[in-house]
């Protein structure tokens, strides 16, 4: 049995091609959210009237005639020497922590996300097949709902596991309030299924069907109070401001990360962007046509370019919506812990339903 | 005192909503975004001076180039911080300002003690040690953060300031000689 574990994985061709398309899609994840960084630092600078990081630079890049000035300029070197900075950090474990929780929360907090990535589809190829790493799944939203929500659990024993007070608060906080969240998420998304799924689908759950059904309107347009409650809520799951209670530096001194430093700071960092990376696209996903052009206009162009325009389409979503993450930041003041409590429980979660049970009759008095 | 009781009108349904407040919140912050950062790209870019800014303290020349400092040693005595160290001498007997009294053979100022007081440029009775608008002093060791003679005249530049004092104390001297004969 075992000669024929290893014979799969080891010989067998489709695992090495499986393996490969799972780094892709891992290094494609990894740059966007460290670029992410870079545009929060850059969007923060100018919302700010400053200039942002444009110093970082590198002798082969400066060596470029007029590009390697603008990309300096542009900050677009400054990621890679973040990244190297947390490498290279010495990597400090304080004495009074939990070691063996201490080490694995920050991969607890980044694992889910890039598990939760297998089912996010990208595009759709000229042949009808699906760019994502797992073509057949019909539990998408599901499967991504009940994994990414595992990501709490990284702050949880983070803050635990630090044995200090700021991030056990911070941890308290994170995962009362995406218990909060998740309801009224759960609930926003489910009148959106109601609407795009038939009775005798098969695939009902799965965001593939979900982007086919919007060829013509995008769900933001039949369903903008779903619509606003989900992206309310992924802003409190991606903890971003003006959720961001786990963190919230000016009174928990950084929350559950507050003892972590260098690589493993670094991993919940990521996790963080990831988060939102994986928040935007479901939201792009279900509620702004995926990977479609238009309202009204799904695709432009025919064959491998269509593929590409779409392709490009949901990247500038994605990247629009990532925007909107570090805008809102500079923008909104944080929430007080109980005014989160407040708006989670008594104001979203009403309306969630309420919103659920408007649609029901609707389509049942439609028939 | 007049009390104005102030009507606090109950919110609307769209304020108690929180929506068109953060919509607001996101045009102000767009229109700050798409405005020209205030900030200055330092190195490359230097502020304006004002005139009368005191800066790193300086000697200078009258407009005839003779140096003003006489070596009375006023700022060495009343620097708080004793950043200056001067060093007096003789004025050559064949030198035509040798009228003057004396001049520095060292003037050492080290802007690692300096605090910028400016109390030297008051007690200076020959306005020879200026605060000027050089403000940023680096160096990479001790001895380079002191200015001595050469670098404090080359800081300084000229006063335009034509008194020529000595000139004309030695020309009424001259003329009590000439009566005295």
């Amino acid at each position: 049995m075992i000669e024929q574990i290893l014979n799969d994985l080891i010989l067998s061709p489709a695992w090495y091609y499986t393996a490969a398309r799972g780094l892709t899609v891992i290094v494609i994840l990894m740059s966007i959210a460290a670029y992410s960084v870079l545009l929060e630092r850059k969007a923060s600078a100018w919302i700010q009237g400053r200039v942002g990081p444009n110093r970082t630079n590198h002798p082969l890049i400066a060596w470029i005639p007029f590009f390697g000035n603008v990309l300096m300029r542009g900050g677009f070197i400054q990621p890679a020497a973040d990244g190297l900075k947390f490498l290279f950090k010495e990597d400090a474990l304080p004495g009074h922590v939990r070691k063996t929780f201490y080490v694995l929360a920050p991969c607890l907090a980044l694992a889910p996300v890039l598990i939760s990535l297998v089912m996010l589809p990208f595009g759709e190829l000229p042949n009808g097949k699906i760019i994502t790493l797992c073509p057949g799944a019909d539990i998408g939203v599901l499967f991504m709902f009940a994994i990414s929500s595992l990501g709490v659990y990284g702050i949880a024993l983070a803050g635990w596991a630090a044995n200090s007070k700021y991030p056990f608060l911070g941890a308290i906080r994170g995962s009362a309030q995406l218990i909060s969240y998740e309801l009224a998420m759960g609930l926003s998304v489910l009148t959106v299924f109601l609407a795009t799924a038939t009775p005798d689908q098969n695939n009902a759950l799965s965001l593939v069907s979900m982007v086919k059904a919007q060829t013509g309107a995008w769900n933001i347009l039949y369903h903008p109070v779903a619509a606003l409650i989900f992206l309310i809520c992924i802003f409190a799951e991606a903890n971003r401001h003006p959720f961001d209670m786990p963190e919230s530096e000016t009174d928990l001194v950084g929350g559950f990360h507050t003892e972590y430093g260098a690589f493993k700071f670094g991993l919940f960092f990521v996790a963080e962007y990831s988060h939102m990376i994986i928040g935007s696209s479901l939201f792009i996903l279900m509620f702004l046509g995926g990977w479609h052009v238009l309202p009204w206009l799904p695709n432009v162009g025919t064959g491998i370019f269509a593929t590409l325009i779409g392709l490009g389409s949901f990247f500038f979503k994605l990247a629009a919506f990532l925007f909107f993450f570090v805008w809102v930041r500079w923008t909104v003041p944080r929430f007080r812990y109980d005014q989160v409590m407040r708006i989670g429980w008594r104001v979203l979660l009403p309306i969630a339903v309420v919103n659920l049970l408007v649609y029901f009759i609707w389509y049942a008095l439609q028939g | 005192m007049a009390i104005k009781i102030v009507e606090r009108r109950p919110l609307s349904f769209l304020e108690k909503t929180y929506l068109p407040q953060i919509i607001a919140g996101l045009k102000v912050t767009w229109d700050n975004l798409v405005k020209p950062p205030v900030t200055l790209q330092y190195p490359e870019e230097r502020p304006v001076i004002p005139n009368g800014y005191r800066g790193v303290p300086t000697l200078v020349r009258d407009p005839q180039g003779r140096e003003k400092c006489v070596s009375c040693q006023l700022c060495e005595f009343v620097c708080p911080p004793k950043a200056i160290r001067i060093t007096p001498g003789e004025i050559l007997e064949t030198a035509d300002n040798n009228h003057v009294e004396k001049a520095p053979k060292e003037f050492d100022i080290d802007m690692l003690r300096c605090i910028y007081c400016g109390l030297c440029q008051e007690v200076c009775p020959e306005e020879a040690i200026w605060l000027q608008g050089q403000y940023s002093m680096t160096g990479m060791t001790r001895e380079e953060m002191v200015n001595n003679k050469d670098k404090l005249y080359e800081l300084g530049g000229t006063l335009p300031d034509s008194h020529y004092k000595w000139d004309k104390k030695k020309a009424e001297a001259e003329r009590q000689q000439n009566e005295q004969h």
